[in-house]
């Protein structure tokens, strides 16, 4: 048959309705019904195991709407709109181009995604779980907001940068159970390493900013922020070797328990993600964290042998303690737990960095207000009324004092982070 | 509140340091509106920005209760070291504002004591001049806000920097008043609206 002019347009019409009926087959796909009110819940729990707020909703801002400056020794990053306004966000996104960013840190267009954007564990995530999370962010208020271009300096700003960095920290694949171990432990392993993405932190960054996965849970500082984030495998840091697994639980969940209280970077995490776990994932964690560290060798005494100046910071050091601190954490350092955790025994003021204990010191804090514990007792600050050899006199008593075995702090350390809050 | 109570006093009535407001028998619908402005950093000083960012509405609310409750006693009037006519022009515009110029009298929101009026705006007496003058400058530089329309940043972009020494300054010689309770929610038809005030 010739085609006739009335054809080409019959055909152009035929070619239109059954675009629009694949489209809406898609938009079928994408919007489920109020039938899958169950995959949107669901969807919202995992978002928060995946705590995609913390980035994607600027303080104060809309949710999801993006805009949250990162700093990075790079530059500067801003979170993108996961809402699902079609043009700002990713409305016209399909559940496939989510799962598939989500998995490759690829965009849809085949942009590179910055690792800041924790792909490397999400990769883990199984694509039931991503479709999950999808449907749910399909549900939420679509917001307006164009994403803002990040401040990177150059060479940085160069994207192409990003495929050196994936040959050399990203693996991609889904998490695949190790039979070897308990439905619990796996569980607990897919959250840890997948959506909980601990190991941005808990991981060493290198000048590259990547870190090998025979490094994680190591430890290291976090860039930028100023905190140290303590390695879980070392029962010398954060390794949770000989908690057991209601402090581990509580600590999780509730922001404070009988072996420390959650302060830091880490407060975010308890606040925004893992105080909505249920008891189940949070079990699973901490049979899987505590796991991490039990084959860690036991704690070997400090070799520093206090000198004479470490006496007179003790001495000095005993003085500031018992009248500014031993009315909440004891003369013994033995805490009233779980509201003022304990500093005898307590991992967290002994590891070889002292950053943290020292900015306890100087800024206070308080750990996440949670729904188990809704008003967290907090710690004053001390830095506009202790010198740098107060700060570093305590530091190094609470490091030393009860059979703890941290090392001295010098008044330089001290100093140097007395600035911590402002950069 | 012993976080609170290191630089604000265990009653919030403040401590010699210039720069830590006194909190005692502020408004608890204002002292929650600094303490949310400060969580989320609209209003921006790291101390304060740190401590809150992870502390949920009802705990603030509760602490913005607790401070408000409190009636420690009022400092003594300051001795002032700036001049007569400094003292003279700062009172003229706390008393009776500058019409020519779009200045409300700062009674006529603050209240006729300068005790404030719940549920939102705060007294006056009780603050160091350098902390009055740190606060009316950053609501004219921007760096401070509140909810529109925000009144407090209307008023002080018509003040000049002598006009902030001065009422600064004047403010802090008042001597405690009788009652040093805000007035009630109403009782003043504010010549302004504010966003944090409602009607």
């Amino acid at each position: 048959m010739r085609c006739s002019p009335p054809f080409t347009v019959f055909k152009r019409a035929c070619y239109l309705v059954l675009t629009l009926i694949v489209c809406s087959a898609e938009r079928g796909l994408a919007q489920p019904a109020a039938s899958n009110a169950a995959i949107i819940e669901q969807g919202e729990y995992l978002a928060r195991a995946g705590d995609c707020i913390a980035c994607h909703t600027a303080p104060g801002g809309k949710l999801f709407a993006g805009g949250r400056p990162m700093p990075t020794p790079f530059g500067t990053i801003y979170s993108s709109n996961i809402t699902p306004s079609p043009d700002t966000g990713i409305g016209k996104w399909s559940a496939d181009a989510f799962y598939a960013t989500m998995h490759t840190g690829r965009l849809p267009d085949g942009g590179l995604l910055y690792p800041a954007m924790p792909f490397g564990a999400y990769t883990k995530v199984t694509r039931a779980d991503s479709d999950a999370i999808f449907f749910y962010l399909r549900s939420v208020a679509p917001v307006e907001a164009a994403n803002k271009p990040h401040d990177l300096r150059f060479p940085y700003n160069n994207r192409s940068l990003i495929l050196g960095w994936r040959t050399l920290f990203f693996t991609e694949g889904e998490y695949k159970p190790d039979a070897m171990k308990s439905t619990e432990w796996n569980r607990g392993a897919y959250l840890v390493q997948g959506l909980g993405h601990c190991a941005m932190c808990h991981s060493a960054i290198n000048a590259l900013g990547g870190s090998s996965e025979s490094k994680a849970f190591q430890g290291g500082l976090i860039p930028m922020q100023h905190w140290y984030a303590p390695s879980l495998t070392s029962n010398k840091e954060a390794g949770l070797g000989d908690w057991s697994l209601a402090d581990i639980s509580d600590y999780l969940r509730s922001g404070v328990s009988h072996r420390g209280a959650v302060y830091g970077p880490m407060a975010e995490v308890v606040y925004n993600s893992l105080q909505y776990m249920t008891d189940g994932d949070t079990l699973a964690m901490s049979v899987y964290l505590k796991s991490l560290a039990e084959g860690s060798p036991p704690d070997t005494p400090a070799s520093t042998v206090p000198g004479a100046e470490s006496s007179l910071l003790m001495s000095l050091g005993k003085t500031v303690y018992d009248a500014q601190c031993a009315s909440c954490h004891g003369a013994q350092g033995r805490g009233m737990t779980p509201q003022y955790p304990p500093l005898a025994g307590n991992q967290s003021i002994q590891m070889e960095s002292a950053v943290n204990p020292i900015r306890m010191v100087l800024n206070g804090g308080y750990p996440p207000g949670t729904a188990a514990n809704p008003m967290p007792h907090g710690m004053p600050p001390f830095a506009q009324f202790l010198s740098d050899d107060q700060v570093a006199a305590v530091v190094t008593y609470i490091r030393l004092a009860w059979g703890n075995r941290g090392t001295a702090v010098s008044a330089g350390q001290a100093n140097e982070l007395r600035s911590a809050l402002l950069d | 509140m012993l976080p609170c109570a290191s630089c604000h006093g265990v009653q919030g009535q403040g401590t010699n340091n210039d720069y830590f407001p006194r909190l005692a028998g502020k408004p608890a619908g204002y002292l929650y509106n600094q303490l949310v402005a400060f969580r989320i950093g609209r209003r921006h000083y790291p101390p304060m920005n740190y401590l809150l960012e992870f502390l949920p509405d009802a705990y603030l609310r509760a602490m913005a209760d607790y401070f408000a409750a409190q009636r420690p006693p009022l400092p003594p009037a300051a001795i002032t070291i700036v001049s007569k006519d400094m003292l003279a022009l700062g009172q003229s515009l706390v008393v009776q504002g500058d019409p020519g110029r779009g200045i409300p009298a700062c009674a006529g929101c603050h209240g006729p004591s300068f005790t404030g009026m719940e549920p939102a705006i705060p007294g006056l007496l009780g603050l160091k001049p350098s902390y009055i003058s740190a606060q009316l400058g950053a609501w004219r530089y921007g760096t401070r806000s509140a909810a529109a329309p925000d009144c407090m940043q209307i008023v002080a972009g018509h003040l000049t920097e002598t006009d902030v020494t001065a009422v600064a300054a004047w403010l802090s010689t008042l001597p405690a008043p009788a009652n040093p309770a805000p007035v009630p929610r109403g009782t003043l038809a504010m010549p302004l609206a504010c966003g944090s005030e409602p009607n």
